[in-house]
C-alpha cells in the first residue's frame, strides 16, 4: 500500500510540476499555450545535450535551462503575443487568438527539434538508482523530481501570496481591468507571468528527461496532461494544480496496483469528468459568471 | 460532319501527343529510376521510422548511386528519390502514395514504417500494381494478405509465430531445468501488444506454464512502477513484456531499480535498439527481446559498419527490422536488375520466385513471406544475437538465468 501511494505521489507530483507553468500562463496571462508540451520537450533535449555532450548534471542544467527559458518566453510574449493582446477586444478573443498563434508555434518548435535532433527516441540515465524511502524502494530521479516539485510549488505559493508582485499577479488573474485601476502594470505583469510559466515548464522538462523516454514529437502528450490538470484544479490556481496533479497520479497508481493497469486512462478521465460535473470551474476555481 | 472531322483531328493530335509523351517517358526511364516513399517524419511513428527505416533508405540510395545506379540491361541508371511525410497518419500515407503514383509517376515505391501504415497502403499499391515490400509489419493476417495482394511481401512474419517461438524456447529451458513454470506477461493496449499477447496467452497455457500475471496498460503510460512492483511480488521465473520503445526502456529501468531480476527477462520493440544498449550498458547482458540478428556474420558486421558511416551522428541500426529493411531493398534491386527494365509485374514475379543474396543471408520467399525469422534475441557481450529459432544459422545459446542487475 505504501508503495502504491508513494508511486502515485511521485507521478502526481510530476503531473503537478508539468501543469504549474500552464496554470500561470493560462490563468494569469490568458494565453492558452498549445505549444506548452513542445517547450517541455525542448528543455528535455537541452538537458540531454548538456548531460551527454558536456557531462553537465541536470541539476546544474536547471540553472542554465530555466533562466534561458524565462528569457525566451519573455521575448516570445513581447514579440509574438503582445500584438494579439493589444488587438483583442476581450479576454475570450485573446484566448482564441492565442490558441491559433501558439498552435502555429508548435510546428515551428517541433520542426526545429526534428531538424536538430531527428525523430528518434532519446533517453539517458541520471540518478537511476534505487533509494530506500519510508521503507520502500523507489527511483532516486523520481524522488528528486518530487522534491523539487514540492520546493518549486512552495516557493511559488509563497511568492504569489506573500509578496507585492505576487499579489499584483493574482489581481491580474482575477480582473485585469480593475487591476489597472490600482496602478498595476498589467502588460508587464502578464509578460513576466508568461515567462515564469515558461521557466517552470523548462524545469519540468529537465526533471522529466531524467526518467522518461522522449522524442521530438512527444510534446502533445504533455500539453494534454497539463491541460487536464489545470482545468481540473481551477485555472490559475497553484494549489488546485498541485491537488489535481496528485489526485490524478494517486488514482492512476492505485488503480494500476489494485484493479488493472489497463484502466488508468479511464479512471483519469472519469475523475476529470466528475470534478467538472460537480465543480465546473475546477476544484479551486471560482465561477466567474 | 465537321464536328466529326474536328473530333477526329483532335483525337489524332491527342494520340500524337500521347505517343511523344510516352517516348519521353521511356527516354526518361532510361536515365534514372524514380523511387518514391512517404515516411513518418512527424507524429507518433517518427521514433520508429527514424531508427529503422529512414537511415536504411538513405544508405541504400547512397550506395546504389555511388556504384553508378541500378543495372538495367547493360547500363546503370541512378536512383532519383521523391519523398513525402505521411505524418504517421494512414489517410495522409495513402494520399502521398497516390501523389507519388499519379503526379510524380515514380517507378517504384518503398513502404512506410509500421504495421498500421503498411496495412493502410496495401490496397493502393495492389491496385496500382507496385511491389510492396512490407519490412516493418508484424501481423497474423500476413499469409492471408499475401494471397489477397500478390504484390505484397511480409518480411517480418506473424505474431503467432513470434509467440510460438518464444514459448518453444521457454519450454526447452524448462526441460533443461533452467527455469520454473511461472510466467508474468504485460502488454501495451495497442496493435502490437494486443496481437502478441493474444497469440502468446494460449501458447503459454498450452505449454503448461502458469500465467501468474497477464495485464495490459494504455499507450503513453508514464509510470510502470505499479506493474513491476506487483509482478515482483509474484516472483515469476519469466517476465514477458510486449511493449513499445518508451515502455521497454521504462520497464527495464523500473525492474533494475526495484531489483526485479527474473531468470528470463524479455521486452518488446526497442530492446534491439542501439538506444537500449546506450542507456543500460552492462545491464543489457542477458536481456531478451523480440527480433535479433546473426551478429557474428561478416555480412551483418559489414552492414553495421556501413550503416554507422552513413547515418547521422554514426547511429547504429536496430538489431531486428533494420537489417530486414535493408535486405528488402537489396531484393528489390536484384529483382529489377534481373528483369532488366521497368516492368513492375515482372519484378513482382521475380520477388515471388527468385532467390536473393542479402545482408541477412540467402532469402527465398514462399507464399510471399520469408521462411526464416529471428524471433528471440538476447544481449550478449554488447551485441544483440538471435537465439531462437535455434535452427537458424548463427543462433547463439541463451544465457539463463539472466545475470543480476549491476549498479550503472
Amino acid at each position: 500500500m505504501t508503495n502504491a501511494i508513494l508511486t502515485g505521489l511521485m507521478l502526481g507530483g510530476m503531473y503537478a510540476l508539468i501543469a504549474m507553468g500552464l496554470t500561470l500562463q493560462y490563468g494569469v496571462a490568458r494565453i492558452m499555450n498549445l505549444s506548452y508540451g513542445e517547450f517541455l520537450i525542448a528543455a528535455a533535449f537541452a538537458s540531454h545535450w548538456l548531460f551527454t555532450g558536456w557531462a553537465i548534471s541536470p541539476f546544474v542544467g536547471l540553472t542554465l535551462v530555466v533562466p534561458a527559458a524565462f528569457l525566451l518566453n519573455f521575448a516570445i510574449y513581447k514579440l509574438l503575443l503582445t500584438p494579439l493582446v493589444r488587438r483583442a477586444p476581450n479576454r475570450d478573443a485573446l484566448e482564441v487568438d492565442s490558441i491559433l498563434a501558439t498552435f502555429g508555434l508548435t510546428f515551428v518548435i517541433q520542426g526545429s527539434m526534428l531538424a536538430l535532433f531527428g525523430g528518434a527516441y532519446y533517453s539517458y540515465s541520471f540518478l537511476a538508482f534505487p533509494v530506500q524511502f519510508l521503507g520502500e524502494t523507489v527511483a532516486a530521479n523520481r524522488l528528486a523530481a518530487l522534491g523539487i516539485t514540492i520546493l518549486l510549488g512552495l516557493v511559488l505559493y509563497l511568492a504569489l501570496t506573500r509578496t507585492r508582485a505576487g499579489t499584483a499577479v493574482r489581481a491580474v488573474a482575477v480582473d485585469p481591468f480593475a487591476a489597472q485601476l490600482v496602478a498595476i502594470n498589467v502588460p508587464q505583469a502578464s509578460a513576466l507571468t508568461f515567462a515564469l510559466g515558461g521557466a517552470l515548464v523548462a524545469a519540468a522538462g529537465v526533471l522529466v528527461s531524467t526518467f522518461l523516454t522522449f522524442s521530438a514529437s512527444s510534446g502533445v502528450v504533455f500539453t494534454m496532461k497539463a491541460l487536464i490538470v489545470v482545468v481540473m484544479g481551477g485555472v490559475g490556481n497553484m494549489l488546485g494544480c498541485l491537488v489535481a496533479g496528485l489526485a490524478l497520479g494517486l488514482s492512476e497508481s492505485l488503480v494500476a496496483s489494485y484493479v488493472d493497469p489497463g484502466l488508468t486512462l479511464a479512471v483519469n478521465f472519469a475523475l476529470f469528468l466528475t470534478v467538472l460535473l460537480v465543480k465546473p470551474a475546477g476544484l479551486f476555481g471560482r465561477a466567474t459568471r | 460532319m465537321t464536328t466529326f472531322l474536328t473530333r477526329r483531328t483532335a483525337l489524332l493530335v491527342a494520340a500524337t501527343c500521347a505517343a511523344t509523351l510516352g517516348l519521353a517517358a521511356v527516354a526518361q526511364a532510361q536515365t534514372s529510376i524514380k523511387i518514391g516513399y512517404a515516411i513518418s517524419r512527424t507524429g507518433p511513428n517518427t521514433g520508429g521510422a527514424a531508427v529503422t527505416t529512414i537511415p536504411n533508405y538513405e544508405l541504400w540510395v547512397k550506395e546504389v548511386n555511388a556504384a553508378g545506379g541500378i543495372k538495367l540491361g547493360d547500363k546503370r541508371v541512378p536512383i532519383e528519390v521523391v519523398q513525402y511525410d505521411d505524418r504517421s497518419n494512414a489517410e495522409e500515407a495513402v494520399r502521398a502514395l497516390e501523389r507519388l503514383i499519379n503526379q510524380d509517376k515514380v517507378d517504384f515505391i518503398l513502404p512506410p514504417w509500421g504495421t498500421g501504415l503498411n496495412l493502410a497502403v496495401g490496397p493502393t499499391l495492389n491496385r496500382e500494381g507496385y511491389p510492396h515490400l512490407a519490412a516493418t509489419a508484424v501481423t497474423d493476417r500476413a499469409p492471408e494478405l499475401a494471397k489477397r495482394w500478390p504484390n505484397s511481401f511480409w518480411m517480418l512474419g506473424t505474431s503467432a509465430d513470434a509467440a510460438k517461438t518464444l514459448v518453444e524456447l521457454l519450454s526447452k529451458l524448462r526441460d533443461e531445468k533452467k527455469i520454473g513454470d511461472t510466467v508474468a506477461m504485460v502488454s501495451i493496449a495497442d496493435g502490437f501488444g494486443i496481437d502478441l499477447s493474444s497469440a502468446a496467452r494460449p501458447a503459454i497455457t498450452n505449454a503448461k506454464f502458469k500465467l501468474a500475471y497477464d495485464k495490459s496498460y494504455p499507450i503513453g503510460t508514464q509510470d510502470l512502477a505499479p506493474i513491476i512492483n506487483e509482478v515482483k511480488a509474484l516472483n515469476p521465473d519469466v517476465f514477458i513484456a510486449f511493449s513499445y520503445p518508451p515502455d521497454t526502456l521504462a520497464l527495464t529501468e523500473q525492474s533494475r531499480i526495484a531489483g526485479f531480476n527474473p531468470k528470463v527477462f524479455y521486452t518488446g520493440v526497442g530492446t534491439a535498439f542501439p538506444l537500449y544498449r546506450g542507456k543500460f550498458g552492462k545491464n543489457t547482458e542477458g536481456v531478451m527481446g523480440i527480433g535479433g540478428w546473426s551478429g557474428d556474420s561478416p555480412a551483418i558486421k559489414d552492414y553495421l559498419a556501413r550503416h554507422k558511416a552513413s547515418a547521422a551522428n554514426g547511429a547504429e541500426p536496430d538489431r531486428w527490422a533494420s537489417a530486414v529493411t535493408y535486405a528488402s531493398l537489396q531484393m528489390l534491386q536484384q529483382a529489377i536488375e534481373r528483369v532488366g527494365k521497368i516492368d513492375r509485374a515482372a519484378v513482382i514475379k521475380d520477388l515471388q520466385t527468385g532467390s536473393f543474396d542479402t545482408v541477412i543471408g540467402k532469402v527465398k520467399l514462399e507464399n510471399n513471406m520469408p521462411t526464416r525469422y529471428w524471433w528471440v534475441g538476447q544481449w550478449q557481450d554488447g551485441e544483440f544475437y538471435g537465439i531462437a529459432p535455434a535452427g537458424n544459422e548463427g543462433a547463439r545459446k541463451a544465457i539463463v538465468p539472466k545475470p543480476a542487475w549491476v549498479a550503472p
